[in-house]
């Protein structure tokens, strides 16, 4: 099973969670997808193994052959070259490559065959382990843009013989889509503030638009106020877990140690947390129960 | 000489738009007739590489010099591989530009004016 752990409001305790769920499991699998702050090796203190380069493409033109026709221009969706043709001699090739998604069709469509494709490092991919923990992270260059082509190559890391949890980036747009796509249940993390609960809307969008069933965890949940709670009753959105602002949660964090490694309690409902993501329908009877 | 100065209006009595990848119009020019096209801008909303479709148009217009208030390192790049002079820092009307350009009154520069994405969301 692979869980995404989201939400769109950053720093709402996605990592927390994620790293929290990671350890309290057996036979696990966790996956740090936000690439440009990625943080749960911090907590993790995995053993890194191995250490490879991740590559994306962007076209060369060879310009001996090349008649400046314009076609790669025209047929490039996000504008990544500009072709000049000079009247008086040869004309010239720009290439952006941080505009460029590597999708190819430069080079496909060129008439003359005159591009090929050729290899850019945009980030690493380190993978270790700590006890049977398997972990795996991607880590952007500085200065570069395009994170999904990096988390979509940590993503081929996937172990199916192991629960897989993936930490994914903040927000709602590209670099979460391609975290949490294909995913068997997605967790949003969110806060009870008119922040949290504004991002928790647009993401909830995302999640239904991608078919991931989903549930909320509700962080720092005895702070703020109730609308949160509010709008998942109305919108029938099972809450999966409530954690309290404490101030001993804060404390661990700052040292680096995972709430779950100094408190049975939590390791619990975490694990409780778990089974009713993969039994929803004991889940359903629990809320009726409670309802009843 | 044909010249292209980013508008915001239709008219040369229009200001000069401060954008030059996301500029609303482009008046192209030819400062000796003082004739002109306008043309709308529709890389305004570009999702990205705005600079480099509207530097790209530029040269498929045949135009020697631009004039508006900033242009980014993209298009920047785009105009200087055409040769078309670049210049920076303009305000008030287009023709206030154009008279500015005729009596030798503009300096090119030879960077950039500002970071990429400074015309986006304003």
């Amino acid at each position: 099973m692979i869980i995404s752990v989201a939400s769109g409001k950053g720093g709402t305790g996605k990592t927390t969670v994620a790293v929290n769920l990671a350890l309290s499991l057996e036979n696990v699998q966790l996956l740090d997808c936000d690439v440009e702050e990625p943080n749960a090796h911090l907590f993790i203190k995995p053993e890194i193994k191995e250490k490879i380069s991740a590559f994306t493409t962007i076209p060369q033109v060879d310009e001996t052959i090349c008649t400046y026709c314009g076609k790669c221009q025209k047929v490039c969706a996000y504008n990544a070259l500009a072709v000049i043709p000079s009247s008086k001699k040869k004309g010239t090739v720009l290439i952006f490559p941080h505009l460029c998604h590597g999708c190819g069709a430069c080079y496909l469509l060129c008439p003359q065959k005159a591009i090929k494709e050729i290899k850019r490092e945009i980030g690493i991919i380190e993978s270790g382990t700590v006890a049977n923990l398997q972990f795996v992270h991607g880590i952007l260059n500085v200065g570069e843009v395009m994170s999904p082509p990096l988390i979509r190559q940590v993503k081929k890391h996937i172990n199916n013989t192991k629960t897989v949890i993936i930490d994914a980036p903040p927000g709602t747009s590209c670099p979460v889509i391609a975290a949490i796509k294909n995913t068997d249940f997605c967790i949003l993390v969110t806060e009870p503030t008119p922040f949290g609960l504004n991002d928790l809307i647009l993401t909830v969008e995302v999640v239904r638009k991608l078919n991931i069933p989903f549930g909320i965890i509700i962080n720092r949940s005895d702070i703020g106020d109730n609308k949160t709670e509010v709008y998942c009753r109305e919108n029938n959105i099972p809450i999966l877990m409530r954690i309290p602002f404490s101030e001993d949660i804060a404390r661990l964090y700052s040292q680096g140690i995972p709430v779950v490694n100094e408190n049975e309690e939590y390791k619990k409902e975490f694990i409780q947390m778990f089974e009713s993501i993969r039994h929803p329908i004991k889940r359903r009877m629990s809320d009726i129960m409670n309802i009843i | 000489m044909k010249i292209c100065i980013t508008s915001q209006g239709k008219t040369l009595d229009s200001q000069v738009d401060p954008r030059f990848g996301r500029c609303s119009y482009l008046i192209v020019l030819d400062t000796d007739t003082m004739q002109f096209e306008t043309i709308e801008n529709i890389f305004a909303d570009a999702s990205g590489g705005a600079g480099i479709q509207t530097g790209q148009l530029m040269v498929e217009k045949g135009v020697k010099a631009v004039l508006t208030g900033n242009v980014g390192p993209n298009a920047y790049q785009t105009l200087k591989a055409a040769g078309i002079i670049i210049y920076t820092g303009l305000s008030g009307t287009v023709s206030e530009a154009v008279g500015k350009l005729k009596n030798n009154e503009l300096e090119s520069k030879d960077k950039p004016s500002v970071n990429s994405h400074f015309g986006m969301n304003k």
